[in-house]
C-alpha cells in the first residue's frame, strides 16, 4: 500500500461541484456505443432457442436441418459446451444456466444456439431444429417449493447450513442463521409483540438496454468480446474458464452501458456468442430481445417472510426474530442469506435472531439487483416496526430513533458497528419538511430505513499526462452512474488543473490489470481511492521533472495549486512550474509523466438511508399515486453531488416502481406471462413526483475525501416506506408486494369482512 | 483470538458459533481456521470477509489484527 488510505479532512476546490458529465453529449446526440453498436466485418448474427416448458428432460436434439440450411455457419447444443470446469460447481451452474445440459429447468432456458449471415436465415435455423422434450413437475413459488413432495430441482442439491448434513435432496439449498441473545428470553420480557407475514414478488432491474455482444474467438484461442456489462474483468476471467482460454488472450472491452443494477454482473449468453464465433470462425453479434431479457436473464428472488418484533410499553425493542424464503430460481443462491443479515442492520438489539433459506424453483437464475436481497427484508422488518409503534401509540419515527444502532452496537448480522449514519438520517427525516405536510382524505404517510454493506476491492488505475497537459485517465470500473465525471474531478482536485482536462476512459481488460466489477457501489469508491494514489503518484514524477530542471534537490519542491514551486530562501529566484511547462519539456527530461496505482480497497464502510413518502389512494380503483417522496443518505463526500442525488433518486424510482406494480406473473404451466414493458409496467415519469434528496456527509474514516459508496441503499426503504404510506392510507395492513391496484382492493374488501 | 463464524460458515467448524485461532493478520488468521478446520477451505475459495472491530475486510489479507479485537468470519457480500 503506497499512500494511506485514512481520511484526512482536507479541503477541496473541485470536488464537491456540479460539473457537467463529460459523456452527455455522446449519449443525447447518438454517438454513445452500446453493445449492440459494434460491428465487425463478416459478422453473424446470433439467436438462441429457448425451452418453452418450465421443466422437462430434452430427450432429442435434432440440428442436422438448421445445418444444412444456406447460410447458417455454426449450430450449438450443451454438448458444444465440454466441462472446464474442474468440479467447481458455482461454474457448472453459470455454464449449464448459458446452455442446458439435458434438462431445461425454466421456461427461456437456452437449448440451442445459431450463428447466420442474417437475422432471416438465423430465425429460420431456430425454427428447423427439433428439440423433444419430456414434461417434468415443476414449481415456481418459493413456499410450494419447500413443502413435502414438492419437485426436486438438483437431485444433488443437499441442505448446506445444516449439522448433521442432510442425506437427501432438497430445495432448500442453504440455510443462514445471524443473531445473538436469547430471543426467547427477549419476548418473555415484552410488552407488546407483533408478528406477520409478508410476500414479495419477482422483478426485474429493468435495465433499458438488453445484453448485447460482439465476439471474435478464433482457432488459436484469442478472442475478442466487446459487451454491455458492469464488469468486463469479471466477464473475461469467467468466459476463460468456461471455454478453456488463457485469460490474456481474450480481451474485453465494455461498451457504453443502458443499465444494469446488478443483472450485467453475470454472463448470460457471452459464452454462447464466443463459442458460436470460435466453431463458425467469424465475428457473432448476439443481441437479446425484450421477452429473452425477461425470461433468461437474472431477476431477483420473490420472496416469503415471516417477522416478529417484542417492544416494553417504553419504546424499547427486548426481541426480534425473521425466518426468510428467497427463492434463487433454477440454481442455488445467496439470497436469502443477505436478506437475513441485512434485515436487522438497522437496530440495536439485544436478542435477536434472523434465519434464511435458499429456495430453488423453476425460474430464471437469480442475479444481484441494487442492494440485493436487502429491499425485501426491509419491506417486512420496517412494516411490523410501524405497526409495533401504532401499537405502542408512539411516533414511528420516534420509535426507530430510539431504537437505531450507533456506533458500538453489535450488527445483527455479528461485527460491532464503527462510525454510522442510521442516526442521523432519522433525525434529518423528523425534522424534514416533508413530515409537516398536512395530509389529505385517503392519504398516508410512511417511513422507513434501510441498510447496505458497501464494499470496495481490487482496483487498477492509470493516469497519463500528454504533452500539452491534459490529461488522460484510464479506469477499469464500468460507468454504471456518472462516476468518470466524479473521477475526473478528483484527479483534476488532486494536480490541481481544470476539469476539463481530464478525460477519463474505461480501459479494457488488456490495458489494465484486473478490476472487480462495478457493484457494491463502488465505482467511485475504489476508482476513487486508485485514482487519488494515481495522481500523487504523477506529482512525485512532476516535482522530480521540476527539481531536475531547477537542478535542485527534490526535496525542495512542493506542488500547490497545479504547479511545482520550490521551498526555500535559496530557491528564491526560481519561478513556479506549471503542470502544462513541465509537461511541455516532458519528452526532454525522461519522457511521458505518468501516475499508476492498483490498491484493494477495503474499508468502504456500511450504509444507511431513511425515506419518507406520501401517497394517496383511490378506494374505488386501488390505484395510488406518489404524492411526494424524499430520500435522506449518509454520502460521506459527495464528490459529484449530483450523480449522488441521482442515485438517490435512481433507487427510490426503482423501489417504487417495485412496490406498485412490477411482478413476474407465472401461469400454471410454470411459463412466464408478462415478459415485456407492456405488461410488465415499470415507472415512467409521469408516475414519479419529483424525488427530493437530502444528502448527510459522514466521512468514511477509511477514504482520504471520506467517500462511501452510494448507489445501492436508496434502492432498500421504497417497499417499505410506501406499503406503510398505503397502509395508512387505507387503514388496512399491506403485506404483499406490490401494491397493485387489484390487491389493494382485495386488501380494503378482505377488511370490511 | 476468538473468531465469530456467522451463518453457514459455522457449519465447518462442527456447529460452533465461536473458535479459538491464532494469527495476526487475516492471512494467518484465515491459515490457522483452516489448519484446524480444513472444511473451512471450501468456504475461503468460495469467498469470505473478515471483520476486524466492526471493519470489513474482503480481499485484504495484509491486515493487521489487535490483540483484543472483534473478529467475525462473514460469507463473501454480492453487490448489484
Amino acid at each position: 500500500m503506497p499512500y494511506e488510505t485514512d481520511y484526512t479532512n482536507q479541503g477541496f476546490t473541485k470536488v464537491g461541484t456540479r460539473v457537467n458529465r463529460p459523456d452527455g453529449v455522446d449519449k443525447v446526440t447518438g454517438r454513445a456505443k452500446y453493445g449492440a453498436d459494434a460491428n465487425a466485418a463478416g459478422q453473424l448474427v446470433g439467436r438462441v432457442l429457448r425451452s418453452p416448458h418450465a421443466h422437462a428432460l430434452i430427450t432429442k436434439i435434432d440440428t442436422s436441418k438448421a445445418e444444412k440450411l444456406p447460410g447458417v455457419k455454426a449450430v450449438l447444443t450443451g454438448k458444444d459446451f465440454p466441462d472446464l470446469t474442474g468440479g467447481n460447481r458455482g461454474l457448472m451452474d453459470i455454464l449449464e444456466n448459458c446452455m442446458a445440459r439435458g434438462r431445461a429447468l425454466y421456461d427461456g432456458h437456452a437449448v440451442a444456439a445459431v450463428a447466420a449471415i442474417d437475422a432471416d436465415t438465423a430465425n429460420k435455423a431456430l425454427k428447423l431444429i427439433k428439440v423433444t422434450y419430456k414434461q417434468l413437475p415443476h414449481v415456481t413459488d418459493v413456499d410450494e417449493a419447500i413443502k413435502p413432495g414438492a419437485p426436486i430441482i438438483h437431485d444433488w442439491v443437499r441442505t448446506a447450513g445444516v449439522t448433521p448434513a442432510p442425506t437427501t435432496a432438497s430445495n432448500v439449498a442453504q440455510r443462514s442463521e445471524f443473531g445473538h441473545g436469547d430471543v426467547d428470553a427477549g419476548f418473555a420480557q415484552a410488552d407488546v409483540i407483533i408478528e406477520k407475514s409478508f410476500k414479495t414478488e419477482q422483478t426485474h432491474q429493468g435495465y433499458i438496454e438488453p445484453h448485447a455482444c460482439l465476439a471474435t474467438l478464433g482457432p488459436d484461442g484469442s478472442g475478442e468480446l466487446w459487451v454491455t456489462t458492469q464488469g468486463h474483468f469479471t466477464f473475461r476471467n469467467v468466459c476463460a474458464s468456461l471455454l478453456g482460454l488463457e485469460v490474456a488472450k481474450l480481451k474485453v472491452t465494455s461498451s457504453e452501458i443502458g443499465g444494469g443494477f446488478g443483472g450485467k454482473t453475470h454472463v448470460w449468453t457471452e459464452p454462447v456468442a464466443l463459442q458460436l464465433s470460435r466453431k463458425a470462425n467469424r465475428p457473432v453479434k448476439l443481441v437479446m430481445s425484450r421477452d429473452e431479457v425477461f425470461r433468461a436473464t437474472g431477476p431477483t428472488s420473490s420472496t416469503s417472510v415471516d417477522v416478529k418484533i417484542g417492544a416494553k410499553r417504553n419504546g424499547k425493542i427486548t426481541a426480534a426474530t425473521a425466518e426468510l424464503r428467497y427463492q434463487s430460481g433454477a440454481f442455488p443462491g445467496m439470497w436469502a442469506m443477505f436478506g437475513a443479515m441485512t434485515s436487522f442492520a438497522c437496530y440495536d438489539l439485544k436478542n435477536v435472531k434472523s434465519v434464511g433459506f435458499d429456495v430453488l424453483v423453476n425460474r430464471p437464475k437469480v442475479a444481484a439487483y441494487r442492494a440485493p436481497s436487502a429491499p425485501m427484508a426491509a419491506f417486512a422488518v420496517e412494516s411490523v416496526v410501524d405497526m409495533l409503534a401504532a401499537e405502542l401509540g408512539m411516533d414511528a419515527v420516534d420509535f426507530r430513533i430510539k431504537n437505531a444502532a450507533k456506533k458500538g452496537t453489535k450488527a445483527s448480522y455479528g461485527p460491532v458497528y464503527g462510525p454510522i449514519g442510521i442516526g442521523p438520517t432519522l433525525d434529518a427525516v423528523k425534522n424534514h419538511p416533508h413530515m409537516k405536510r398536512k395530509l389529505g382524505k385517503n392519504q398516508g404517510r410512511g417511513v422507513a430505513c434501510g441498510f447496505w454493506f458497501n464494499f470496495g476491492g481490487q482496483t487498477c488505475t492509470d493516469l497519463n499526462i500528454g504533452v500539452d497537459g491534459s490529461v488522460n485517465l484510464t479506469v477499469g470500473t464500468v460507468d454504471v452512474g456518472g462516476s468518470r465525471a466524479s473521477l475526473a474531478l478528483i484527479a483534476a482536485e488532486e494536480l490541481g488543473i481544470d476539469y476539463e482536462q481530464v478525460r477519463v476512459t474505461i480501459g479494457d481488460t488488456n490495458s489494465l490489470g484486473h478490476n472487480d466489477t462495478t457493484e457494491g457501489s463502488r465505482g467511485t469508491f475504489s476508482s476513487g481511492m486508485a485514482t487519488i494514489f494515481a495522481a500523487r503518484n504523477a506529482v512525485d514524477v512532476l516535482k522530480q521533472r521540476a527539481a531536475a530542471t531547477w537542478d535542485i534537490p527534490v526535496e525542495q519542491v512542493i506542488w500547490e495549486a497545479g504547479e511545482a514551486r520550490a521551498k526555500g530562501r535559496q530557491n528564491n529566484n526560481l519561478p513556479p512550474l506549471s503542470l502544462k511547462e513541465i509537461a511541455a519539456k516532458s519528452p526532454r527530461t525522461g519522457g511521458p509523466i505518468a501516475g499508476h496505482n492498483e490498491v484493494v480497497a477495503d474499508g468502504a464502510g456500511v450504509s444507511f438511508a431513511s425515506h419518507m413518502c406520501d401517497v394517496e389512494v383511490d378506494p374505488e380503483t386501488g390505484a395510488t399515486k406518489i404524492l411526494r417522496y424524499t430520500v435522506v443518505q449518509d454520502a460521506g463526500k459527495a464528490i459529484h453531488p449530483d450523480y449522488v442525488e441521482g442515485q438517490f433518486q435512481g433507487g427510490a424510482a426503482q423501489g417504487i416502481g417495485w412496490a406498485l406494480n412490477e411482478e413476474y406473473i407465472y401461469g400454471d404451466d410454470g411459463r412466464l406471462q408478462n415478459a415485456g414493458f407492456l405488461d410488465y409496467r415499470i415507472p415512467v415519469c409521469s408516475d414519479l413526483p419529483f424525488i427530493d434528496t437530502q444528502i448527510l456527509e459522514i466521512p468514511n474514516p477509511n477514504h482520504p475525501y471520506g467517500v462511501r459508496g452510494v448507489g445501492e441503499t436508496s434502492i432498500v426503504p421504497p417497499l417499505a416506506a410506501i406499503g406503510n404510506a398505503v397502509s395508512n392510507a387505507v387503514g388496512v395492513r399491506m403485506t404483499h408486494v406490490p401494491m397493485s391496484p387489484p390487491r389493494i382492493l382485495n386488501a380494503i374488501e378482505t377488511a370490511k369482512e | 483470538m476468538e473468531v465469530q463464524l456467522a451463518g453457514i460458515l459455522s457449519q465447518a467448524a462442527g456447529g460452533a458459533r465461536c473458535v479459538e485461532c491464532t494469527g495476526a493478520t487475516i492471512g494467518e488468521l484465515l491459515q490457522s481456521l483452516v489448519l484446524r478446520y480444513p472444511e473451512m477451505q471450501m468456504h475461503l475459495d468460495e469467498g469470505v470477509a473478515v471483520a476486524v472491530n466492526g471493519e470489513i475486510y474482503r480481499d485484504r489479507r495484509d491486515q493487521p489484527i489487535p490483540i483484543n479485537a472483534d473478529v467475525f468470519l462473514l460469507p463473501r457480500i454480492q453487490g448489484g
